[in-house]
């Protein structure tokens, strides 16, 4: 995979406009940006920070001394017909991604699984470039040219298309901790590009194509998958796979070629000339004493700063709730599901472990459903930490409790008391109501009994489901399969 | 003839009163109308020089004077950017191009209260060694209507003029003509020396890093640096610390730089300096006057107590080629923006954006500088990247650290020749194409600008045609002001006449006597501090 993350920053990679999204076209763009003569590129600071943090993060080497290039290339979103990028010596190198994804028969195992980074590379954005067919023209918006962007590439380790969108979805999760990209896919702020290749075991590796126009996570594993199959059926036919870029169409989820836009291009490298080489320091004592510490970046004062990272945050869910890795990495991989988890853990006197069923299956569930984000959640964490307690307090049985859960999801003004007292939802445990009930389900099926007093004891459940048909689930489980137990001895 | 003042003796006159800023501005802007002939000027900035006049005049009358170059007129090459004047670089492409900002050296000078004359001429995109590459027509050397010139060679002027060099022709021209008291040029290879030479001014190339190069059109942003133009070595020096020092928008500029210069000092002891005379500079091409003058001036500083010594700086020779190479593949690069998309010329021609692109790069660009981007591409091709440029660097290195080894055994200056010969007639010297006329005349100007270098022309003598002669000092790197110490004590000393025009007499003027055979009154007016 290569994915260009663009650095969440307030000012560009060389020059002071200002990064935005979505303004008025041609409203964020410095002299620098439009590529007006005479002007120079500048380094911004912040910028290389987020990169050695990042780097960092995926255990990256961090060169010490890199060097910046221009890639020579001609695009109407490209207005100085270069990019300011790293070929020769990028800011690090030779990091590792790891990631994992629910697997196994049931999906509820998790695998875990490592990618290599190759290299992190500081580059620019390119301006946005609109097609006017209608009119015949292209229309130009340079607000983007000139962001900051970090291209990541990674090894080619992975397999299929599970595995790349796990590693990316991993990869948003580090650089949203981080803050050095807000990682959204479908904003554009990380862009990702697969190269497929096939090969049988044993035999060198395939030809390799290049798949872009991906917008999401889902659609990076149908692409990939997609591109996996068309290549081995090429190779059936006795063909042979170009190597071409292709666009992914999400509509059919089929690669196409893309039209010929740069044809085997000759970029041309050649040395920035004017950035001095980027240098990073170890310690505040090796950087030299007559720039301002403003002006320069140390790498034990970032790694210093570097926040709870996912995979620490996960081992910590663990360790503090005793619950299982599964667990933490479905609350970790869900935006805001952490901080619901611990807000209703917090509240209620139910176990952590009571609680992770709650959030991960039935929440989770309802949100799925319903194309909803966590924040967007009508139960809030206090709603279900004041149902969990009612159950806790044995006011309400377990099944009422999801009952009561599916009534605050869909009418969120009310409490759960209130649901409870308007439905009569309350356990019942007027033991004589019961005995009744109880007596009036064993009379009626003479068969059943006959089988639990014959040796058939999973019978019993049955019976059960029947008492609790009566009492619309409102009797104390335990007090219903005790009288009947009694009853059919 | 108060022109003819060295700028330093005009801005003690602008103080006393005699004349006033306004005054000043209208003969400078006078003679240029007068000199119109020169071509020297792309755009003069008439209604800015007068508003900026005014205002020094005003200053003046309240005693808060900016510095030592309020209300002193000045001009600067047509590649650097001035905000809201036309700055073409003399090409089609940038024909009607006006900036919204000014270079980073120019607003240093109208801080200081410069007056701005006007845009000079040059050739296309600083591309040339003559001048005579612009679209805007050649700039025509002053010394061509001199009165030595036209009794010498017998000339007609308007027929036989000869080139005023480049690429900086123009703001060599300006100087050297009296329309301006200094003048920016830029220098990448001689662009500044080279015209300096030719019209008989002083031209110094500062030392790489030391001057910014915000708002400089580059040409090879590795070599590149502004270029300042005077009739006196002080007065460069005075202007290098107005412009010299880091700057924020330009990151080749270094943090750490010297002191900047209010004087130089002229109590030094010749027999602690050490002159190096490097023996691959006599090369072949090198005329025989100049020749003679790099031996009279030699011959000057070993008399007066200075060592004399032969040096050797052996990759001399490849220098010129990986020089070309170099130049080449980041011009290339450099002129890749020009699409005409944002600004600058566009072609009409709109079938696809490559269509356009093509036609307004072959508009709007000359054949120069189409030769050099197409060389240039194929030197940065993969294919070739290794042999060509990566080659030209290493050579690059070899280069500077012959200089070093030079510098580095003790030797202060060296002295060589700026030009191979004074200037050629227009008619001969574009017999050849530019290309070859630019290794010709380069060739011991780019080795500075290689290692990065300061390095200054002074005019020494007029040929037997009646045109100057001038030879350069190199320095080691951001001693700029030692050097310039150097060059001073060589103009003192050889007695190089001031420009006389033709049908100058009877004026009516203030006449000064500039340079005096012995520079006595002279020298205590260099000590007078602005």
């Amino acid at each position: 995979l290569t994915v260009h993350a663009q650095i969440q920053s307030i000012t560009k990679l060389f020059s002071g406009s200002q990064v935005r999204f979505q303004a008025p076209p041609n409203s964020l763009v410095s002299f620098f940006d439009a590529s007006l003569p005479g002007t120079l590129p500048v380094l911004n600071r912040r910028c290389v920070e987020a990169a050695v943090m990042t780097g960092l993060a995926l255990d990256c080497v961090i060169n010490r001394k890199s060097l910046f290039d221009r890639k020579h290339y001609f695009y109407a979103d490209l207005p100085a017909g270069y990019q300011i990028t790293q070929q020769r010596r990028p800011i690090a190198v030779d990091g590792t991604l790891t990631y994992s994804h629910l697997g196994g028969t049931r999906r509820n195992t998790l695998i875990t699984k490592s990618v290599r980074i190759k290299q992190i590379q500081l580059e620019q954005d390119s301006g946005k470039s609109l097609h006017d067919d209608r009119r015949g023209q292209t229309l130009i918006d340079l607000n983007r040219a000139g962001v900051g962007l970090m291209e990541l590439v990674m090894e080619p380790d992975m397999s299929c298309g599970e595995e790349a969108a796990a590693a990316v979805r991993e990869l948003q999760l580090i650089l949203q901790a981080l803050g050095t990209c807000q990682g959204h896919m479908d904003e554009g702020q990380l862009r990702v590009d697969a190269n497929v290749s096939v090969h049988r075991p044993g035999d060198p590796w395939g030809v390799r194509t290049e798949v872009k126009n991906i917008n999401s996570g889902r659609n990076l594993a149908r692409a990939i998958d997609y591109e996996i199959q068309r290549q081995v059926g090429v190779l059936k036919n006795g063909g042979t796979v170009q190597n071409e870029t292709r666009s992914f169409d999400r509509k059919s989820g089929h690669t196409l070629p893309m039209r010929d836009k740069e044809g085997l291009q000759d970029y041309r490298f050649m040395p920035e000339p004017n950035l001095p080489p980027l240098i990073v320091y170890d310690r505040p004592s090796t950087a030299p004493p007559c720039v301002h510490p403003s002006q320069v970046v140390v790498l034990e004062e970032v790694r210093a700063g570097l926040p709870e990272l996912p995979r620490a945050r996960r081992t910590r869910l663990v360790e503090s709730y005793d619950i299982l890795p599964e667990h933490s990495f479905t609350l970790v991989n869900e935006d805001g599901l952490t901080d619901y988890f611990e807000a209703v853990v917090k509240e209620t006197k139910a176990g952590p472990r009571k609680v992770i069923g709650w959030v991960n299956q039935v929440l989770l569930g309802l949100l799925h459903h319903h194309s909803l984000s966590v924040s967007q959640s009508p139960v809030t964490p206090q709603m279900l930490a004041q149902l969990l307690n009612l159950q806790e307090n044995g006011q309400i049985s377990s099944s009422v409790a999801k009952q009561v859960f599916q009534e605050l999801w869909r009418a969120p003004g009310k409490t759960a008391q209130q649901i409870i007292q308007e439905q009569d939802l309350g356990i019942v445990s007027n033991t004589t109501e019961i005995h009744r009930i109880c007596q009036k389900v064993v009379d009626s099926h003479p068969d059943q009994v006959q089988a639990i007093r014959g040796g058939n004891k999973k019978v019993l459940n049955k019976l059960m489901g029947l008492v609790q048909k009566e009492t619309k689930g409102r009797a104390d489980p335990v007090l219903v399969r005790s009288i009947l137990e009694e009853k059919t001895s | 003839f108060i022109q003819r003042l060295l700028r330093i003796e005009v801005s003690l006159a602008l103080k006393e009163g005699r004349i006033s800023p306004t005054e000043l501005c209208r003969k400078c802007l006078n003679r240029i109308k007068k000199t119109h002939h020169l071509n020297a000027y792309i755009t003069v900035s008439e209604e800015l020089a007068l508003k900026q006049a005014h205002e020094a005049e005003s200053r003046l009358s309240k005693g808060v004077s900016k510095g030592p170059l309020d209300g002193i007129p000045f001009a600067v090459k047509d590649n650097f950017c001035t905000e809201n004047i036309k700055t073409t670089c003399a090409s089609n492409m940038l024909k009607d191009y006006t900036p919204p900002y000014n270079a980073t050296v120019v607003q240093k000078l109208l801080d200081q209260g410069a007056v701005l004359m006007g845009k000079t001429n040059l050739d296309e995109f600083a591309m040339g060694s003559g001048s005579t590459d612009s679209a805007f027509g050649p700039v025509r050397n002053p010394w061509s209507y001199e009165a030595a010139y036209r009794e010498k060679s017998g000339a007609d002027p308007d027929a036989d003029w000869v080139i005023a060099g480049g690429s900086s022709g123009g703001s060599a021209a300006a100087v050297a003509s009296l329309t301006s008291f200094f003048s920016l040029g830029s220098d990448t290879g001689g662009s500044t020396r080279n015209p300096g030479a030719l019209c008989g001014v002083v031209a110094l190339k500062p030392t790489y890093g030391l001057v910014s190069r915000h708002g400089l059109i580059p040409l090879v942003n590795s070599m590149d640096v502004p270029g300042i133009i005077t009739r006196s070595v002080h007065d460069a020096a005075t202007v290098l610390g107005v412009l010299q020092g880091h700057d924020v928008k330009d990151s080749t500029t270094v943090t750490d730089h010297p002191t900047p210069l209010t004087g130089l000092p002229d109590d030094f002891d010749p027999r602690n300096i050490r002159v190096g005379i490097p023996k691959e500079y006599h090369g072949p091409g090198l005329s025989q006057e100049t020749l003679a003058q790099w031996s009279r001036v030699a011959d000057m500083f070993e008399q007066a107590g200075f060592q004399v010594e032969q040096v050797s700086l052996p990759h001399t020779q490849h220098s010129i080629v990986c020089y070309h190479v170099l130049c080449h593949a980041e011009v290339a690069s450099n002129m890749a923006r020009f699409d005409g998309l944002e600004y600058g010329h566009r072609s009409d021609v709109s079938s696809s954006t490559e269509a356009m692109y093509a036609a307004t790069r072959h508009g709007g660009f000359n054949d120069v500088v189409r030769g050099r981007i197409l060389s240039g591409n194929y030197f940065l091709l993969k294919q070739n990247y290794e042999h060509y440029f990566v080659k030209a660097q290493q050579v690059r290195r070899l280069i500077n650290e012959d200089f070093r080894r030079v510098f580095g055994s003790g030797v202060d200056v060296l002295l060589t020749p700026t030009t191979l010969s004074d200037a050629m007639r227009h008619t001969d010297f574009v017999q050849e194409d530019n290309r070859t006329r630019s290794a010709q005349e380069d060739i011991f100007t780019q080795p500075a600008n290689m290692a990065g270098l300061p390095a200054v022309s002074v005019p020494t003598a007029l040929s037997s045609r009646g045109l100057p002669i001038g030879l350069q000092l190199i320095g080691p790197a951001f001693q700029d002001r030692s050097l310039l110490t150097v060059a001073q004590w060589i103009e003192q000393k050889v007695g190089f006449a001031p420009i006389r025009y033709h049908g100058d007499a009877g004026e009516g003027e203030i006449r000064v006597d500039v340079l005096p055979s012995t520079p006595t009154v002279w020298e205590k007016n260099y000590l007078i501090p602005c």
